[in-house]
């Protein structure tokens, strides 16, 4: 189970991390928000990975550290949150600049950039 | 327990609340950010009489005791940073009430709320609860930042809000690396876990410490991490602006804490770790700034690059790693945010006398009040450039002489050059803003009584400082032995462990 954990873990934030470095706005949210799913598996697997315990600290000996599903649970709803604003951000920035460049440049400079 | 330390995160929430929800007209909406913050100040000013007594005191949230629950830490350290917060955002809500409040909505609503999560970053005890508080600062920010809309608003804002997302991913791996090495979030007892820590784990914690200052050095606009800087705060509306001049000093803050309390003289190997890098990088952040401070063709771009300055000096600070250098830099943290707030409210008011030519340093009128006007920018530049008798000079005398043997060499030079650029190119700007402009007959005045009070409240900051440089330095130092010195924190939030083997 770790490897296959590990390996999606690495998956989604290296797609992520790709796709934040594009040029236009709507990769860039679509990365962030694969960026922070990866954050979200990696955060959860830090308390140690145990399939089939209890969240909770009772008399047994056998338990899940409950504290990063908290934390996950928490940064799932900032990230949700965040990614939100990024999206309104965005298209009020396509709006206002009239294309989708995350610099706003015009579309005959990107292409001589290109 | 008293319930005085969280007063500065329930205060401005509440305010914010009553803010958004409730439809007042613009007066009654003034009149009620003016008292939270008014209020917020006297809690801030109660709160350093607490902490100056030298007792680390601490707010256990829901009562759950540490290191279980989340706790609030008052140190000499968090009491200063809010009561300066506290003090520069008195000016920029008196500024705002001038009209920039208006030009969008929810302005004073979301300025609550950015002082609920500058407050909350500086008293917390607990590093998940940072990532919690940065994030509240962080959203009300973007918000903020865009106020009054424009197209450089948004553009800078859409970089900004990248670039802190981005960021706000890699402190969630950076805490969760820690808490899976060291099994805890509080700081105090992360210090603890660390001091005690099977030496096979230091690679991940070391990993995860570095990784923290990247997220740090992106708040506080390290060398590789400081291009949002500039635009965004030359973008930014004028009491945002100010306002902002703090949250650079939020990232200093992080560092500070977390460095010194974690990775302090307890922590063995580990300790210092951060210390070569911030070290050359604060250098290098220095000579960039001094360069852009005289490249820069716009008043709010000036004072943007100023800010960037003051940001590597306080790291040069950090990266001397004394308790003498450390006191210097809080002294110089108190007059630098201060000083480049005021001068963002400074530039807005000379922008709104010239017409078209606004902050950009060109020929253009000159504006109606400009012996006023040119005395408050002597005022700031004298300060901020650290000419003596103002308080600038007294914070860069203390910091050269904080410097100490191989130190003196690399950091001497740097330091003065920056001071000279900045004098440099301040007396160019007040020259061409003052002098090197016509005479003109249509002049609108569209200053209000605000706009003075706001700017002049900020800019007389600096005199007072040097009238009250006895005491203040007096208290930095006491702050700087209590961060020299983690076990008193420890002991104060976990009385009941035994000693540490």
């Amino acid at each position: 189970m770790e490897l296959l954990y590990a390996i999606t873990t690495g998956v989604l934030s290296a797609s992520g991390l790709y796709l934040t470095l594009r040029g236009r706005t709507f990769p860039v949210v679509v990365g962030l928000t694969l960026l922070s799913y990866a954050v979200n598996l990696f955060l959860f697997s830090m308390g140690g990975l145990t399939s089939n315990a209890p969240a909770i600290i009772g008399d047994s000996s056998h338990y899940s550290d409950p504290l990063p599903q908290a934390l996950v649970l928490t940064a799932i709803v900032i990230g949700f949150a965040m990614t939100a604003f990024a999206v309104i951000l965005a298209m009020r920035a396509r709006g206002d600049m009239g294309n989708d460049h995350v610099d706003g440049r015009k579309a005959e400079d990107r292409g001589e950039r290109r | 327990m008293s319930h005085l330390i969280i007063l500065p995160i329930v205060l401005p929430l509440a305010a914010a609340v009553i803010l958004l929800l409730a439809r007042f007209g613009a007066f009654t909406r003034r009149l009620l950010a003016l008292i939270a913050t008014g209020a917020l100040l006297i809690t801030c000013v109660m709160l350093v009489g607490k902490a100056s007594q030298g007792e680390v005191l601490y707010y256990a949230l829901g009562n759950w005791q540490p290191p279980f629950g989340i706790v609030l830490v008052l140190d000499r350290l968090s009491a200063l940073m809010v009561t300066v917060t506290a003090i520069l955002s008195m000016g920029c809500v008196i500024f705002a009430c001038g009209g920039d409040d208006e030009k969008g909505s929810n302005f004073h609503g979301l300025f609550q709320l950015q002082l609920m999560g500058i407050n909350g970053a500086f008293l917390t005890g607990d590093l998940f609860n940072l990532f919690v508080f940065f994030e509240v600062l962080l959203l009300a920010s973007y918000a903020l930042l865009v106020h009054g809309g424009g197209r450089d608003r948004i553009q800078s804002a859409v970089h900004y809000a990248v670039l802190n997302l981005a960021g706000s991913a890699l402190f969630l791996i950076a805490v969760g690396m820690l808490y899976g090495a060291t099994g805890t979030l509080n700081m105090a007892d992360m210090a603890r876990a660390v001091s005690m820590m099977d030496p096979e784990r230091n690679g991940l914690v070391v990993a995860g410490a570095l990784m923290l200052l990247v997220v740090f050095g992106l708040k506080a606009a390290i060398l590789p991490l400081y291009f949002w800087l500039p635009r965004t705060y030359a973008s930014a509306p004028a009491p945002v602006a100010a306002l902002f001049a703090v949250m650079t000093k939020v990232g200093i803050y992080a560092i500070l804490r977390v460095y010194s309390l974690i990775f302090g003289n307890q922590a063995g190997s580990l300790e210092a770790l951060e210390q070569p890098w911030v070290w050359w990088m604060a250098l290098a952040t220095l000579v960039i700034a001094a360069i852009g401070v005289l490249a820069a063709r716009d008043l709010r771009l000036l004072v943007a690059y100023l800010v960037l300055v003051s940001v590597g000096t306080l790291l040069a600070g950090l990266g001397m790693h004394s308790p003498q250098a450390t006191s210097a830099l809080l002294f110089y943290l108190v007059h630098t945010t201060l000083v480049t707030g005021g001068l963002f409210l400074l530039a807005e008011m000379i922008g709104l006398q010239r017409g078209k030519a606004g902050t950009r340093l060109v020929k253009g009128r000159i504006p109606t009040h400009a012996t006023a006007l040119g005395l408050l920018f002597l005022l700031g530049a004298i300060a901020v450039a650290g000419l003596p008798p103002l308080s600038g000079a007294f914070a860069k005398a203390m910091l050269l002489a904080a410097a100490e043997g191989v130190q003196r060499a690399w950091l001497w030079p740097p330091l003065l050059v920056a001071g000279l650029c900045a004098l440099i190119a301040l007396s160019r700007a007040g020259s061409t803003l003052f002098w090197r402009s016509q005479e003109s007959d249509n002049a609108d005045d569209q200053l209000s009584g605000w706009h003075w009070a706001g700017t002049a409240w900020l800019l007389i900051a600096s005199p007072l400082l040097v009238v009250l440089a006895g005491p203040l330095a007096t208290y930095t130092e006491a702050a700087a032995a209590q961060l020299n010195d983690p076990s008193a924190i420890i002991q104060a939030l976990l009385p009941t462990e035994e000693d540490a083997p």
